[in-house]
């Protein structure tokens, strides 16, 4: 499978593929996540979803880049799906339907990042609390704004107080 | 019992085997004296074990290096029943509502170690998820740093603490009894 293998997902998907240390890359538009999802497990065989996640090119528009890495266990072939989302809507369909890992990882990116999988009905947050303002993976999160639950005692010693800073 | 500190110990005689011998039928002591020997040596650590230095605690309360030496080697699994809370590994805000709970559940008289780094100051998560030191929540008696301590530390920061528990007054008794 691995040879011409960008050739055959370039006259599959009609995306923009290319390798990258090896590894098919795919990106496309936001739109097509879910044609595109289906052509790669029902018809190339990628029966495993490794990873969701996202990355927060802050400055540039549209903002977000969701990724995807598939596996296909037949051919021990691994693959790259990328696509951007804007930040004023960070939306995406869910692959729920397809692959029953996506939930617990879209529920991860929802947190991390507020992207919105549209089909996956529990965005619960799941490494963060409830009540957790935010995302603090996006770039414009201040990495030292604590959301404390448990309000701090008193005596605290000096030079340690406040999560701000 | 060969201590020159006459005063840190207490002669206990042996019961049943040996003749009676007069000078240890009675003794004499302070009461804070005798309930800080009692309880310096019979500490019930309840290990609250969050992280990668539960291995260090592993290896500290087990054979090479051996607690039970100190009267400190039972963990208890339940914090009515214990009376040292080991507070070993990185303590997240989501999780610190569980710890201020489990700390109010403990009997007093009660101590707090912050075991390793990330208890003790954060450590290296300096970041909005972690608790820049568990001493924001609860009061915490003894400080053992390092990622993770050597068990040297924490047997240095045991033996500190029996010593500051020996000094302590213990009321025992209230009310009008």
């Amino acid at each position: 499978m691995r040879d011409g293998l960008v050739e055959l997902l370039d006259s599959r998907l009609r995306s923009r593929t290319w390798l990258s240390h090896g590894m098919p890359v795919v990106e496309i538009d936001a739109a097509r996540v879910s044609e595109v999802v289906r052509v790669l497990r029902d018809e190339l065989g990628f029966d495993m979803l490794l990873d969701v996640t996202a990355v927060d090119w802050i400055g540039q528009r549209p903002r977000f880049e969701v990724v995807w890495h598939f596996f296909a266990t037949r051919d021990c072939q691994r693959l790259r799906l990328k696509t951007r989302v804007p930040e004023d809507d960070p939306e995406v369909d869910s692959l729920v339907s397809w692959y029953g890992a996506a939930a617990f990882m879209e529920r991860e990116c929802h947190d991390m990042f507020g992207i919105r999988f549209r089909g996956n009905a529990d965005l619960r947050p799941i490494l963060l609390y409830e009540g957790f303002v935010g995302h603090p993976l996006r770039k414009d999160y201040d990495k030292h704004h604590e959301q404390p639950l448990v309000p701090y005692r008193d005596a605290v010693p000096a030079g340690r107080q406040g999560g701000q800073s | 019992m060969n201590s020159p500190d006459r005063r840190a110990t207490i002669p206990i005689a042996n019961a049943g085997t040996q003749p009676k011998d007069p000078v240890f039928d009675v003794f004499t002591t302070k009461k804070d004296e005798v309930v800080g020997w009692a309880r310096k040596f019979s500490l019930f650590p309840y290990p609250f074990v969050t992280a990668c230095c539960g291995m260090e605690f592993m290896s500290v309360s087990s054979t090479i290096y051996d607690t039970d030496r100190f009267g400190a080697a039972l963990p208890r699994f339940t914090p009515r029943q214990s009376d040292l809370m080991m507070v070993v590994g990185t303590i997240t805000h989501k999780q610190a509502p569980v710890l201020k709970r489990i700390y109010e559940q403990m009997c007093e008289p009660k101590w707090v170690m912050a075991f390793g780094v990330c208890a003790t100051s954060g450590g290296f998560y300096d970041n909005y998820a972690v608790v820049q030191g568990i001493d924001k929540l609860i009061p915490v008696d003894i400080y053992v740093p390092g990622c993770p301590p050597r068990p040297e530390m924490v047997i240095d920061a045991i033996m500190q603490l029996q010593d500051r528990i020996a000094r302590e007054h213990h009321v025992i008794l209230k009310g009008d009894f």
